[in-house]
């Protein structure tokens, strides 16, 4: 029974779902509406349990003195401090419980919510964006190597797409005469990506897609029960 | 004793690495240079729609990225938003992504300074802010917009909004810009804004996932147009005809591609040399 009735809603959900869309009419038209508005609110509510999960497992490390568990209180405080700026004074436009802390933002330049974000969280967050950088530049030196036949197209190819995506792809290639004008480097990096590159994008899509209808069918119908938990 | 050998080694040489890249980014902001960039189809695509768009139509940008991708993608925000009020456009501003709101706030101020108070809020833009729920919620605006969003970011009631007045549905928008950095974003737009209600949809995305956007550029028009990464943003505002951040970052970008080209090289003619070395050895010892 306590597996039943999920799967009971999953299938009537499912079916109404994909039967509206081929008929959006009375009454499959209003339970897709109805359905689609409890999916935003549940969205919402989604939001919410993320923030309790990131505090309750960010408590139980510190609890339980988990490796690095210093961490895990800046995490904490960094949340707290946002929180209650936001809740207090808002953000941008949005007032807050105190209204749009005219005074503070005077001094700050911007509400406190926003100060942090633009000046903290911003930073931080493309630094760590940036990283990737020094890791794709260690990855060209150690693993971008000609062994096998598939290894050196992919070599040529990125090559030519990374120096055809820089501003120096026109001036190094802007010799070649118009007759050979497809052998110029943003040229030839734009047929590569127009050209091979969306032929396997399609064909990952068409499997993908195909993919997405399976697993949904699966659960309608009931045969893939895994995320009601403890099943396979 | 071989072992310690080479993972010094091979720190010397990853801190080199990173020594060199540094300075790849470093110098060309430091001492600045021009490097001409030119534009490319699927960028002339997505300024031929704003282009094309009459003047006074609403139309919706959609902030579904977060401060991680804004080096690539807010040059995207403020040349769009610039284009678009050169056109007169009045713009509707949200986000799919909870960050997204305050992306669209700042890329709003930034290209209010050069518009100064011809441009008002509520009259001519508007941000409605974060919602969750993805597609869904587009779909929903398919029906009522209003129910998505009852409220702006300054909380001021829907029907309160000068620019809102007459748009009841996503089908009364004459184009989506989605500048996204992932999921959910501009695919979510493609397929219900443009594939269910039939809205020309444009869209930004960094240079990485770009290539798995360009399937939808074809003679249906899923996709009005594509920027991928700071080039294309290089390329709008070069279509502007200004010189904003994207254009300044080309710089360094175009010297660390070099960087990683020759890293390339170098990588290859070490492996080279050890293979060669390897040969010479194994010659040696079979006698």
């Amino acid at each position: 029974m306590k597996s039943k009735i999920p799967q009971l809603l999953a299938f009537l959900s499912g079916l109404v779902i994909l039967v509206a869309a081929f008929i959006p009419h009375t009454p499959f038209g209003m339970f897709e509406e109805t359905l689609t508005n409890w999916f935003m609110i549940i969205s919402s509510f989604a939001i919410l349990l993320g923030q309790s999960s990131l505090i309750q497992s960010n408590v139980a490390k510190i609890t339980q003195k988990a490796p690095n568990w210093k961490y895990h209180i800046a995490t904490l405080v960094s949340f707290g401090v946002m929180l209650i700026f936001g809740l207090l004074w808002g953000m941008e436009n949005t007032p807050g419980i105190l209204g749009q802390g005219e005074k503070l933002a005077e001094s700050l330049g911007s509400k406190p919510f926003d100060y942090l974000f633009e000046y903290a969280f911003m930073p931080l967050s493309s630094t760590m964006f940036s990283l990737l950088a020094f890791y794709i530049a260690s990855a060209a030196y150690r693993a971008f190597i000609m062994r096998t036949f598939e290894s050196n197209l992919l070599l040529i190819t990125a090559v030519i797409v990374m120096l055809g995506r820089t501003s120096f792809a026109t001036i190094l290639t802007s010799w070649i005469p118009d007759s050979l004008h497809f052998l110029r480097l943003p040229e030839l990096t734009d047929f590569i990506m127009q050209y091979p590159n969306t032929a396997a994008q399609r064909a990952i899509l068409i499997s993908a897609a195909l993919g997405v209808v399976g697993a949904s069918l699966r659960i309608i119908l009931g045969i893939e029960r895994s995320y009601l938990g403890g099943e396979k | 004793m071989s072992e310690d050998i080479n993972l010094t080694k091979t720190l010397r040489e990853r801190r080199i690495i990173f020594l060199l890249l540094v300075l790849a980014v470093a110098i060309p902001i430091i001492f600045p240079f021009s490097l001409k960039t030119h534009s490319t189809p699927l960028t002339e695509k997505a300024f031929n729609l704003i282009e094309s768009t009459p003047a006074g139509s609403p139309v919706i940008i959609s902030f579904d990225y977060d401060p991680s991708t804004v080096t690539e993608l807010q040059p995207m925000a403020i040349a769009i938003i610039e284009h678009a009020w050169r056109k007169n456009h009045r713009i509707i501003a949200m986000a799919m992504w909870p960050q997204g709101s305050q992306m669209a706030d700042m890329a709003f101020s930034e290209v209010q300074k050069k518009f100064g108070e011809e441009k008002v809020y509520g009259v001519d833009y508007v941000n409605l802010g974060y919602k969750p729920g993805g597609m869904v919620i587009i779909q929903t605006m398919g029906r009522n917009l209003k129910t998505v969003f009852p409220k702006d970011t300054a909380m001021n009631d829907y029907d309160s909004i000068p620019l809102l007045k007459n748009i009841k549905t996503i089908k009364d928008i004459k184009y989506v810009v989605s500048l996204s950095a992932g999921d959910p974003g501009l695919r979510d737009w493609i397929m219900t804004a443009n594939g269910k209600f039939g809205i020309p949809v444009a869209g930004g995305t960094t240079a990485v996932s770009a290539p798995g956007f360009l399937p939808y550029v074809n003679d249906q028009n899923q996709l009005s147009g594509l920027l991928g990464g700071l080039k294309a943003a290089a390329e709008y505002e070069l279509l502007l005809g200004y010189e904003g951040t994207a254009s300044r970052g080309m710089n360094p970008q175009s010297i660390a591609h070099l960087l990683i080209l020759a890293l390339i090289v170098a990588g290859n003619i070490r492996v080279w040399r050890n293979r060669r070395k390897e040969k010479m050895a194994k010659e040696v010892n079979n006698g």
